[in-house]
């Protein structure tokens, strides 16, 4: 108690602390903004309930983090190598003419999953030494399985139709998993990568901005931007968009629904790992972080709404910033409890809004 | 018909209580598949069928841990003291007080988790599909964060319980036992339950709500009731497995909102919800499946739990139950009238 009441006073002593607070919360908060959006995008045009965001988010700080250690790739490039990794990972190729093959060459793709699972099997059999050489054959049936459409085909599609208990839990058995191959592929320490560029102080040296978030930050509200006009002005934009709206008179329109699933799909993972990249030059990633991001997102949508953007990128930023206050004020213990606890804030409060909606209607 | 379930009852109840004196270095394994089949069956309370699938049963678990362990140490000393020594040497249990710790805590536990049911239930009831199994997994995760920055009961450090007084194997023999009565008992419970009127309308809730509504039933009364009861069977499990596993912390083994909140689910679904033997036989399943993984492929059992989730969710989600009621119809007592053609074709229009 006599904690949480000095640091408020501290809070309120020196105004300058608030805004160091507040600018820290928007930076995080703007990559859960960007994780959000992408969740809200799955769900409204889906109706699938992601909870394997978090994961995809981490996986793009992977690639990012292992292309730049071991392929020498520049931090900043990461980016938009996690963005394209990851858009392949959630089923990119679904309906493009390799995929069509690998679907025709069914039986010869069969063998090659079945040998290269021999491989994994015998691989771990032999014990810690052989683990690489399971890993890369995982590998090897990953990108497989990205030829044949990724999870997408596996997983996704067939939960789109379902009601909405399935999606959520066939995500988070794809959230598991993608955590432990994480954890498997590279190791549970946790990994960041250093831009090696400087930090500008403000205030007397009481804000501290180092130019890497900075950067990141820029990249994150680059890429909304990108987004954002591509969803308006692009063709496949206004299709996900009317999809959205209508799937049966987007179908009826000639609209080929079944593609704008797989493209949406793999567009949400390619925004989650392009916000991953930019997380692990800044802050750090470990293979079971992914569930925080996940709870971020979908407080963020839960307090936003579907189709929203504005809201979605205000709901980002301003949960990042209560965070960053509630941790300042109650203990860095309390960071993860205190966003569920908005969640639940939100959920009661929208209940509260229905019920006196329905109300009105009596 | 009657004779032969007897004689199953029979056959199953000398098998449950032959166990762990037939395989007795699987004394652990065989107490964790009965929490499973006790977990898996309160779930399918609620969620099989009452249709509110939720994803924070795990709560009532880890708070009956908590609370089991809060009695029995508060009972006979001071309870910050004790977690603050952190399972130091210098607290010493009579037979006389573990025993009466661990039917105190575990009933405790119980009471404790049917009435935080009733508190939480009345919020969280009003939600509705997805925003249900999302708010009571926020409620499951933000207890583990909480209680874990608690330090009257031990904080992140968690919490060490007395050891059992006397032989170690028939410790585990006790607790062997303290789960299967649960179970037997919670078994019965269910099958009376859902004969009854209460059974019904709670089936009725998962047809349709608005519909049982305008029939004149108390949906939020019935809701709250059932997933009390519930609460109180996992409450119980809880404490009992507070006193197995001796030493816990709360966000791995007593709040572990994705091992056993998300297992209990899983279990029910492989097994098919909605029936009275799904949850048990998914259960085994899942539990035989889990310890296999775990001893073969270790490193790689959560991928293949994960595997098993997804294939379960998204291509069998009927259930080993679920299954078998279409392939085999009449072993349910539902018998297939035959029909004339135009009955059919009614039927089909």
């Amino acid at each position: 108690m006599d904690q949480i009441a000095s640091n408020i006073g501290l809070l309120l002593q020196f105004p300058v602390v608030n805004l160091k607070i507040l600018i820290d919360g928007m930076m995080i908060g703007a990559l859960f903004a960007l994780a959000a959006y992408g969740l809200a995008l799955v769900w409204g045009v889906m109706n699938v309930k992601n909870l394997a965001q978090g994961d995809f988010v981490i996986g793009g700080g992977y690639v990012s983090w292992w292309l730049v250690k071991n392929v020498g790739l520049h931090p900043l490039l990461g980016v938009p190598a996690a963005f394209v990794v990851m858009a392949l990972l959630g089923g990119a190729l679904h309906g493009t003419p390799i995929h069509n093959w690998a679907r025709s060459q069914k039986t010869a793709m069969i063998w090659v999953s079945a040998l290269t699972f021999l491989v994994f099997i015998v691989a771990t059999y032999l014990g810690d030494a052989a683990g690489s050489v399971a890993g890369y054959a995982g590998l090897i049936l990953t990108i497989l399985l990205v030829i044949n459409g990724g999870i997408y085909n596996l997983v996704i599609s067939r939960v789109i139709e379902r009601d909405l208990f399935t999606s959520l839990l066939a995500t988070f058995g794809l959230a598991i998993m993608g955590a432990q191959i994480m954890n498997l592929l590279f190791g549970s320490d946790t990994q960041s990568l250093d831009l090696g560029y400087d930090t500008l102080y403000f205030a007397d040296g009481l804000i501290d901005v180092p130019i890497a978030k900075l950067i990141g930050v820029l990249m994150a509200a680059a890429l909304a931007a990108g987004v954002v006009i591509f969803m308006k002005s692009s063709r496949m934009g206004q299709a996900i968009r009317a999809t959205a709206q209508d799937a049966r008179a987007a179908r009826v329109l000639g609209i080929d629904t079944e593609k704008v699933y797989a493209f949406t799909f793999s567009l949400n993972a390619a925004i989650c790992g392009a916000a991953g990249a930019i997380i692990v030059m800044v802050w750090v990633i470990q293979p079971f972080y992914g569930i925080t991001y996940s709870v971020r997102a979908f407080v963020v949508v839960t307090a936003a709404g579907l189709g929203n953007l504005p809201g979605v990128i205000a709901a980002g930023l301003g949960i990042g910033a209560l965070e960053q206050y509630g941790s300042h004020i109650f203990g860095i213990g309390y960071q993860q409890a205190i966003a569920v606890l908005l969640l639940l804030a939100v959920l009661v409060y929208r209940l509260m809004q229905q019920k006196r909606n329905r109300q009105v209607l009596q | 018909m009657a004779i032969n379930k007897n004689a199953l009852y029979t056959i199953l109840l000398i098998v449950i209580a032959a166990a762990p004196f037939v395989f007795p270095n699987y004394g652990v394994q065989l107490a964790t598949l009965w929490l499973f089949i006790i977990v898996a069956m309160t779930w399918d309370m609620t969620g099989g069928q009452m249709g509110y699938n939720s994803l924070g049963n795990i709560f009532f678990y880890g708070t009956g841990m908590y609370v089991a362990a809060v009695i029995a140490i508060g009972l006979v000393y001071d309870v910050g003291e004790y977690t603050s020594a952190f399972g130091g040497g210098r607290y010493d249990f009579t037979d006389a007080q573990y025993f009466t710790g661990f039917v105190l805590g575990v009933i405790g536990a119980g009471i404790f988790c049917a009435i935080s049911a009733f508190i939480i239930g009345y919020v969280t009831f009003g939600l509705r599909g997805p925003y249900f199994a999302i708010g009571t997994l926020g409620v499951a995760i933000a207890a583990g964060e909480l209680v874990s920055n608690w330090d009257w009961v031990g904080g992140g450090q968690g919490i060490t319980l007395p050891v059992y007084p006397g032989n170690l194997d028939d410790g585990k023999v006790f607790i062997y036992f303290a789960f299967a009565i649960t179970g037997v008992v919670l078994f019965i419970f269910l099958n009376y339950l859902y004969k009854t009127r209460f059974g019904a309308a709670m089936n009725a809730i998962r047809d349709d709500e608005e519909k049982a509504e305008a029939m004149g039933i108390h949906t939020m009364r019935y809701k709250l009731i059932s997933w009390a009861l519930s609460a109180f069977f996992i409450g119980v499990a809880g404490g009992i497995s507070a006193f197995q596993i001796i030493s816990f912390e709360p966000l791995e083994s007593a709040y572990q909102t994705i091992n056993l909140g998300i297992f209990m689910v899983v279990c029910v679904l492989l097994g098919g919800k909605g029936t009275l033997w799904g949850p048990i036989i998914g259960a085994i399943l899942f539990q035989l499946f889990k310890e296999v993984t775990w001893n073969y492929f270790l490193g790689w059992q959560w991928v293949a739990l994960g595997a098993l989730i997804i294939v379960t969710v998204v291509y069998f989600q009927d259930g080993l139950m679920g299954y078998l009621r279409t392939v085999r119809p009449e072993w349910f007592g539902q018998t297939v009238e035959e029909k004339s053609d135009d009955a059919a074709g009614e039927a089909a229009r």
